[in-house]
């Protein structure tokens, strides 16, 4: 058996794999895209219809103010978790990156238990303060499981900038604020535009909070769910898909580009 | 360690970011253990919720382990070899093939599961079997592990431990068992670990996929938190916490292991 | 067995001429050393002899009375010591002393046989046991020895065996591989860029530059009778002082020199150990450097040549710079050769 022969019988169950599973799907979801009865216009009434087009708009503004929180909280957290060692710190580093591996499902219901109709918050102040099921409920579950994954970033990434840079800094007087600013800022540029990518895209995709928690939230992907079982509208749903698909998979391009690095979507 | 105001400003968002998702999560473990959680903790601790809970969804808990452990045996038996194909031949098809295997990182699940639906839902046995969720679960798994045998294998002078067996007299496949396999190791654990993991939290694809009979954990949460009273998805969600946490801790331990390596 | 390479070349698929055809025969037990700078093409014959790299078409490579051109290097039954020894890191010492004999799949009794014995030729017996990523790099290099030898193979090829060490190691392992070689009595080649490890290990050297073997000789032979200007200049270091217009005699700045032999229109190199210093010596110049090397000085010499000239003063005390002094240059001392306009 020859070398070449033996690699292509290594890369053989992939190939069957992802053709049955991936290729063949995916063009299928295209073609019943522009099956139904609008045809092609189908892509057209995404923006024409108001109920899409605001439901795309809704979760663009969710996911961009998810994502500048995001990258606020989880760098400010990354920075100071990576350049001091304190007793403690193992702790508060997992705490932070915990939520990495909760379903979406499961962070709704974390939401509730904070700001629903018997959570916490409505506990502590019998003012009947309910957010849970409103769009800043979804922003907190968002940003619930954004976090973790921007500190993720942000820290490998500060990792590896070197120290030195920030030591000649100071030597040359500059304070702890500059430092900031001068060096460590625009050393992480790269990082954190990948790390903003990656948030973005996740809030744009995530199903499973906004099943749990929503009531009467439109966002693109309950949007999606609710066009393929309650209103049959497969072609809308097909459609609806393959534009949210081809953003979030821009992006990560984008963020993968930028930093090497992927910290698994989903939520 | 000097205080200055920035660092006491970083701290306090260090701690409110910690206490955002702690709390909750606190408040759900000792919901599952209350006796009447609109009473408060004083109404008395009990294991009666998570008595329950094993009552109705034990199923959900045993098909969850089931389903990633075949996930695990499939990305293993699909990625471990392709890895080394891909590692092997680092050219403009293998980074396409990488990119086109990576699309359900990128893809939400829910386009995924309704292109997997449209083209496979009309075929009844394969649609109502456990295998359709397990074809979603290895489509959404795979390139974590192909991508970390990859990187271990890109780490390791790879070439040149092949060939020092080939002297020795290894044919392709004996290459591959006693010298590519050992050495990819710590790149299967982390792979390994990570694919168990988002197995068994994988919701989006399998709350499409799956029939009434076949609920998987997460599937099981989501119809609890509609359905059942609070301290029960409360129990519920403890037990989930249970198996991920440990998990979780595991998979990324072996993920800065093989880190290390390649680095 | 004896190793015949008959027109062996390889050209890469970027047109890159890596090695241009080229014959070698290399008889039994002998110990042959492929020296050259890096990018000759030394590297690449190995790995065709190994069945590594695939040669272009008509080349034959045979064992003894095998045709091995087409036969992978899993079936060629040849011994290797790669650069960074490639020991399997998943493996301890014996068990990668064990694979190749494993690979043949010989009795389980033979096998812990013969690898004791070779644990004990190269003096391993106290490793046996470790994981290779806990020795030394003298200790990982005979593991590797003993693992390339330990299945009898048929060819024992070594690249750059001792390049990854340090300095100071490598000078005694040198010494060690030499003896080691010869104790295994088995067809060795090693590929090196560096001419003392060549003559010390090699019963005879095969010198290459530009994808060619320029001369092949024992040590004391090209040393001798450089065939070439390029082996004298890479065989201890010779300079070139002139070409010879006509005649017996070549004119320098510092003076004449007369020749051994006709040299028109041939060039003249000379090794600093025979340019002496001395008062009745036929050509003058002017000291620019002195450096002091334990046994000898080696002294910069201005205005005998166009450039810089050195010589090896074993004395006691050496002139000083800005001096002038008489050189002396034995005729017998003096290298004539032809130059190829492809390397002047």
């Amino acid at each position: 058996m020859t070398n070449q022969r033996f690699l292509l019988i290594c890369l053989l169950p992939l190939l069957i794999f992802s053709l049955a599973f991936l290729a063949l799907p995916l063009m299928r979801l295209f073609l019943a895209s522009v099956e139904g009865a609008s045809g092609w216009a189908v892509y057209l009434e995404i923006i024409q219809k108001p109920r899409y087009l605001s439901a795309l708009m809704q979760t663009v503004l969710v996911s961009l103010a998810v994502t500048a929180t995001a990258l606020v909280i989880s760098t400010t957290a990354g920075l100071f978790l990576a350049r001091n060692r304190f007793a403690g710190r193992g702790v508060l580093l997992s705490i932070l990156t915990l939520p990495l591996a909760f379903p979406g499902v499961v962070v709704g219901f974390l939401i509730i238990l904070l700001g629903g109709r018997q959570g916490l918050v409505n506990q502590l102040t019998p003012g009947h303060v309910v957010f849970a099921y409103s769009t800043f409920g979804l922003f907190l579950g968002y940003l619930y499981f954004s976090i973790p994954r921007v500190l993720l970033t942000v820290m490998a990434a500060t990792e590896k900038l070197d120290r030195e840079l920030e030591e000649a800094a100071r030597s040359l007087g500059a304070s702890p604020f500059t430092v900031v600013r001068d060096v460590i800022l625009p050393g992480l540029g790269p990082s954190l535009v990948a790390a903003g990518a990656i948030a973005f895209a996740t809030a744009m995709g995530a199903f499973g909070t906004a099943f749990t928690l929503a009531t009467n939230i439109d966002v693109l992907p309950m949007v999606i769910y609710t066009e393929f079982t309650l209103s049959a509208n497969i072609a809308m749903a097909s459609a609806l898909s393959i534009v949210l698909g081809l953003v979030t998979w821009a992006l990560l391009l984008i963020a993968r580009s930028l930093s090497g690095t992927t910290v698994a979507a989903g939520g | 360690m000097r205080f200055s105001i920035i660092k006491v400003l970083q701290l306090a968002i260090t701690l409110l970011a910690c206490a955002f998702l702690l709390v909750p999560a606190i408040q759900s473990v000792l919901a599952g253990l209350t006796v009447n959680y609109f009473k408060g903790v004083s109404s008395g601790l009990t294991l009666k919720w998570l008595w329950k809970v094993w009552e109705l969804y034990a199923d959900s808990v045993f098909l969850s382990i089931w389903l990633a452990l075949s996930c695990l045996v499939c990305t293993i038996i699909i990625g471990v070899p392709a890895a080394y194909a891909l590692a092997k031949n680092p050219g403009w098809i293998s980074r396409i093939l990488e990119e086109f295997i990576s699309l359900p990182l990128a893809v939400p699940g829910l386009a995924l599961a309704l292109a997997l639906l449209q083209l496979y839902g009309t075929m009844q046995g394969f649609r109502t079997s456990w295998s359709f969720i397990l074809v979603g679960h290895v489509l959404y798994t795979l390139p974590f592990m192909v991508r970390s045998v990859l990187a271990v294998l890109a780490a390791i002078d790879l070439k040149t431990l092949e060939e020092g067996a080939a002297t020795l007299g290894a044919g392709s496949l004996r290459r591959f068992c006693d010298v590519v396999v050992p050495n990819a190791m710590p790149g299967i654990l982390a792979g390994a670990l990570t694919v168990v993991t988002l197995s068994i939290g994988e919701f989006n694809l399998t709350w499409m996929l799956h029939t009434p009979y076949l609920k998987t954990l997460p599937v099981g949460l989501a119809d609890s938190y509609a359905s059942m009273r609070l301290e029960i998805a409360s129990a519920y969600t403890l037990i989930f916490f249970v198996m991920i946490v440990p998990l979780l801790t595991a998979m990324q331990w072996a993920s800065n292991r093989a880190q290390r390596i390649s680095a | 067995m004896t190793l015949s390479l008959k027109n062996a070349s390889k050209t890469y698929p970027d047109g890159t001429r890596a090695l241009l055809p080229s014959d070698l025969v290399i008889e039994t037990g002998e110990i042959v050393s492929l020296l050259g700078p890096s990018g000759c093409g030394k590297t690449t014959l190995l790995r065709i002899i190994a069945g590594l790299e695939k040669p272009d078409e008509g080349t034959e490579v045979w064992f003894g009375s095998d045709n091995v051109t087409r036969l992978p290097v899993e079936k060629r039954n040849v011994g290797m010591v790669f650069q960074s020894y490639a020991l399997f890191p998943n493996m301890s010492v014996r068990t990668n002393i064990a694979y190749g004999l494993k690979m043949q799949k010989r009795p389980r009794a033979e096998i812990d046989q013969r690898v004791e014995e070779v644990l004990t030729l190269c003096r391993l017996t106290p490793l046996a046991n470790r994981a290779v990523t806990a020795l030394s790099g003298g200790q990982r290099q005979r593991v590797a020895l003993a693992r390339a030898f330990a299945p009898r193979p048929r060819l024992l090829l070594l690249d750059e065996p001792l390049s990854a060490l340090d300095a100071a190691l490598r000078d005694s392992l040198r010494d060690e591989l030499s003896d080691l070689l010869r104790r295994f009595g088995i067809t060795a080649i090693f590929v090196t860029h560096d001419q003392n490890e060549a003559m010390a290990i090699a019963d005879r050297v095969a010198v290459m530059s530009d994808g060619r073997i320029e001369q092949i000789g024992s040590p004391e032979n090209l040393y001798r009778n450089a065939g070439s200007p390029f082996v004298a200049r890479f065989v201890g270091n010779a300079m070139r002082l002139g070409k010879v217009e006509q005649g017996r005699t070549l004119s320098l700045e510092g003076g004449q020199l007369s020749l051994p032999d006709d040299g028109t229109g041939r060039a003249v190199y000379v090794r600093a150990e025979d340019v002496c210093i001395a008062d009745d010596g036929q050509l003058s110049g002017r000291v620019e450097s002195v450096t002091f090397l334990g046994t000898h000085y080696r002294i910069g010499l201005s205005g005998v040549t166009g450039t810089l000239l050195f010589s090896l003063h074993p004395g006691a005390s050496a002139p000083k710079p800005g001096e002038r002094v008489k050189l002396r240059i034995a005729p017998e001392a003096l290298m004539l050769l032809t130059e190829d306009t492809a390397h002047p």
